[in-house]
């Protein structure tokens, strides 16, 4: 590469860290503006907490339950005990909350409002916009996704566990994986919008197989195993179950869940693209 | 006194009829919703019934109830969460934008009642299949599990489902009313969904401290155990006396709030 190349390359990373941090710290200080918001849905996740309710009544071993007693001995019916379903569930938390995506609706109002125009103008890919407005809403969760594990610890806590090092960045990358799988899936469902104004409704559906496969409701080793193997097909055990027994320590084939997280981004970031531009020009050829 | 209650009663009656005719022909403009909420349904109802077919093919029971009497409580879930779609989502959802663009102002011109107005004004058909589908799979499920239909169970059953509606009404009605002090509240009914999605199942499968949290705090238990418990034919006078009891003290304080509300209201904004 000539001494150009590289200078011409040093400004062009210059330029995007430069755009990176304009549009973090804006949207950062437009999250601020919706804290309680925010706190509203991050409470709104607690499903996890009342499945754990219904499964730990499940796993109640026959003898007493001690603090130390997490030896996975089996003796109930499900495989799991006390502890693993609280950590499991805590980590299904977790998961749920640094994962989610809202890209249909912000994508939805703003095409209605007439912001999207302007944003196409911009020499930026307005998705951009929608990945930073993510990454500013997931910190301004952060304190309140720790007072709600706070909280639970306090009420259980024989729970309380550190994972090692190890597992806290295997899961801090899994999550970041899943939160990418589901802004990929819920951006092509968005930019149907061009199509068809029941776009958000979609959305709806794809909730539904998301809620019972991604492990949210239920561990997946009470799925028989026909099933779990079907499940795993999917994306949806990578976006909850798999982060979250990483972080309860469980025996989890971590290299093969990793593939197919990226095997399932590979597939769906050229189709996100690809539907853009198409969606795009049908856009502007109807003269927006 | 009677006489001008039977006519005031009748003015409200024709006023309904309207708002929901009007409704109902701009709603058939769009006919992909029901696809779209019939789908929907079937989905989460698969979901829960593959739910439910884990828990019980262990060889688990749900806090003691047998899979007929929980599949009997998922039903009058899946009836709630169409009443929530038909009538509750729809207009309680309006009074936040009504308070947000300043509209509300004119409902309160009306001369009718602006909690009726607002509760009743418009109506979403496409939970209606919802609403029938949730009562067949009660009715169903409570005949296998051996339920005998009798006046007295009929009755019950129906005064603990008109009392659940009307309990989860009030709820809406008052999380929606705080919009008028904090003007975007409106997520807080999100929270209100993901709690009351514990109503799934009999309150008995959950742990103790749950157990209270959804009697006495959030009233879970009167929604879809009680209602449930009246079908079966096995309530007790007391819970069903204490539903009643409920759901006549949060009506009327739905109403308190609501006037208490609109007081801070004019006072702020004339």
């Amino acid at each position: 590469m000539s001494a150009q190349g590289i200078r011409s390359l040093g400004r062009r990373l210059r330029h995007g860290w430069r755009v990176a941090r304009a549009l973090l710290s804006s949207q950062y200080a437009l999250m601020l503006e919706y804290r309680a918001e925010t706190a509203l849905w991050a409470l709104s996740g607690i499903l996890p907490f009342i499945m754990l309710g219904i499964w730990s009544q499940l796993a109640i071993p026959p003898a007493g339950l001690g603090p130390g007693s997490g030896a996975g001995s089996g003796a109930s019916g499900i495989g799991l005990d006390q502890l693993q379903l609280s950590r499991y569930f805590l980590g299904a938390f977790v998961a749920r909350q640094f994962s989610v995506a809202w890209v249909v609706y912000a994508f939805e109002e703003d095409a209605l409002q007439g912001r999207l125009s302007p944003y196409l103008l911009q020499p930026l890919q307005p998705l951009w916009r929608y990945v930073a407005a993510h990454l500013a809403e997931q910190v301004t969760r952060l304190p309140f996704v720790v007072l709600i594990a706070a909280v639970f610890f306090l009420l259980q806590p024989a729970a309380l566990w550190i994972p090692s090092p190890g597992r806290i960045v295997a899961t801090v990358l899994a999550i970041w994986l899943a939160f990418t799988i589901n802004f990929l899936l819920q951006s092509c469902i968005a930019i149907l919008c061009f199509w068809s104004e029941r776009a958000s409704a979609l959305e709806r559906l794809l909730l539904i197989p998301y809620l019972f496969l991604s492990g949210l409701v239920a561990p997946l080793e009470v799925f028989p195993p026909a099933l779990r193997a079907a499940a795993h097909w999917t994306p949806f055990p990578y976006m909850v179950a798999f982060p979250a027994q990483l972080l309860a320590g469980q025996v989890v084939p971590i290299a093969a869940s990793f593939a197919a997280m990226a095997a399932w981004i590979a597939l769906l970031l050229p189709l996100t693209l690809l539907l853009w531009r198409a969606g795009v020009r049908r856009y502007s050829a109807m003269g927006a | 006194m009677g006489s001008m209650g039977m006519a005031g009663l009748l003015r409200y009656g024709r006023t309904v009829k309207r708002f929901w005719g009007s409704a109902l022909a701009s709603q058939m403009e769009y006919q992909v919703n029901l696809l779209i909420e019939v789908l929907a349904m079937a989905g989460n109802l698969a979901g829960s019934l593959l739910l439910l077919w884990l828990i019980y093919g262990h060889g688990h029971q749900l806090g003691g109830w047998s899979l007929e009497a929980a599949l009997v409580v998922l039903g009058i879930y899946t009836f709630l969460d169409g009443v929530s779609s038909t009538l509750l989502r729809p207009n309680l959802g309006a009074i936040v934008t009504q308070v947000q663009q300043g509209t509300l102002d004119f409902v309160l011109l009306k001369p009718i009642d602006s909690q009726f107005w607002l509760s009743t004004r418009t109506i979403s058909p496409w939970g209606i299949p919802e609403i029938l589908t949730g009562l067949a799979l009660a009715i169903w499920a409570a005949l296998r599990a051996g339920a005998r239909p009798g006046v007295a169970t009929l009755l019950g059953g129906a005064l603990m489902l008109l009392s659940s509606v009307v309990i989860l009404y009030s709820l809406w009605f008052v999380l929606a009313t705080t919009s008028i002090w904090f003007v975007k509240t409106w997520n807080i009914t999100e929270v209100l969904r993901a709690a009351l999605s514990a109503g799934r199942y009999p309150i008995s499968a959950y742990p103790a401290g749950l157990r209270t949290l959804f009697t006495v705090v959030l009233p879970v238990a009167f929604l879809t155990t009680v209602p449930a418990e009246a079908i079966l034919g096995r309530a007790s006078g007391l819970w069903l006396l204490s539903s009643l009891a409920v759901a006549t003290g949060s009506l009327l304080f739905s109403r308190w709030f609501w006037r208490r509300a609109l007081r801070d209201y004019t006072s702020a904004s004339s």
